[in-house]
């Protein structure tokens, strides 16, 4: 299982740093939707995250969001392992 | 569908995140009752390959949007919808509070949407189908289109009852959009599906299991 849980990671890895480089600029359907009724134009936002839109401040060029997403596959699973330590059934 | 800040009533922001933090509190109890340690690692990869997965936009071919994979119908039919949830939740939150994707006001919102609407409807249409005759690939994606066409429909109902814009406008417009992204959210669920069965990705690694 250890293996299968490895390649899996490698996949998320390759998908969140090389694959997500080619992904579409245009606004999602819900964005689309916003430009089209003209509600988009009122988002804003409360918190000023350390990663803005998958990117790295100051670091240029596709580094920057090819990083951005390889740190968020790490996070999302580590989390998640704590999460699930905690949540689930007490060995 | 990360709904930003500055959108949605405060009376709507209020009320989603009171009915997430109730399904999220059950769906802790149920992990508690129900989750083997062994599996948590397995939801935690899934919990990995989804965000990586939401952040390749697809272009929609002819129109100047894109979308992307929810993933809630792919991890309801691997872990059921309980768990789902929490896998879910895990996803939405990194990326409201990490990467700025979707309102930190809007998380109880956007929880309600992505980690419970979605695979709920997805579960649904799993639970129908389960004894058919309809093979695997073509269930999964339905629930996969089902589950972006009903949230994008809960998401208008937001915004209509937020007074941002009629109701018929923000169904009409949000439906139409998600009915074509959902064709992407089915063929992502029916690729991905049979690599996950084959590394036995699924809890309790019970095969055929559609719940």
């Amino acid at each position: 299982m250890k293996k299968r849980i490895f390649l899996w990671i490698a996949v998320s890895v390759f998908i969140a740093g090389a694959v997500s480089l080619l992904a579409s600029e245009h606004p999602d359907g819900y964005e689309k939707a916003g430009e089209q009724l003209g509600f988009i134009d009122r988002a804003t936002s409360y918190l000023h995250s350390p990663f803005p839109d998958y990117v790295i401040p100051g670091v240029d060029s596709w580094v920057s969001s090819s990083l951005a997403g390889i740190i968020g596959v790490a996070l999302t699973f580590v989390i998640f392992l704590l999460l699930g330590k905690l949540a689930g059934k007490r060995r | 569908m990360h709904i930003p800040d500055g959108i949605l009533s405060p009376t709507i922001l209020a009320a989603g995140a009171a009915v997430s933090v109730v399904v999220l509190a059950k769906s802790v109890q149920e992990s508690k009752k129900n989750l083997e340690q062994t599996a948590v690692p397995i939801m935690g990869v899934m919990a990995a390959f989804i965000f990586a997965a939401q952040m390749v936009n697809f272009p929609l071919l002819g129109a100047a949007a894109s979308g992307h994979l929810i993933g809630g119908a792919l991890a309801a039919y691997l872990f059921g919808f309980w768990p789902t949830t929490l896998i879910m939740t895990t996803v939405v939150t990194i990326q409201a509070v990490v990467f700025q994707d979707g309102g930190i006001s809007v998380l109880g919102v956007n929880i309600l949407n992505m980690a419970i609407i979605a695979p709920l409807a997805a579960s649904v249409v799993y639970k129908l189908l389960r004894n058919s005759k309809v093979p695997v690939s073509i269930i999964v994606f339905i629930g996969g289109w089902v589950s972006v066409v009903v949230t994008a429909t809960v998401a208008a109902l937001q915004l209509g009852a937020s007074h941002v814009v009629s109701y018929q406008l923000a169904l009409q417009t949000l439906i139409l959009w998600h009915a074509i992204i959902g064709v992407g959210e089915g063929l992502i669920t029916g690729a991905v599906v049979p690599f996950a069965r084959r590394s036995s990705f699924f809890l309790g690694g019970r095969e055929e299991r559609v719940r």
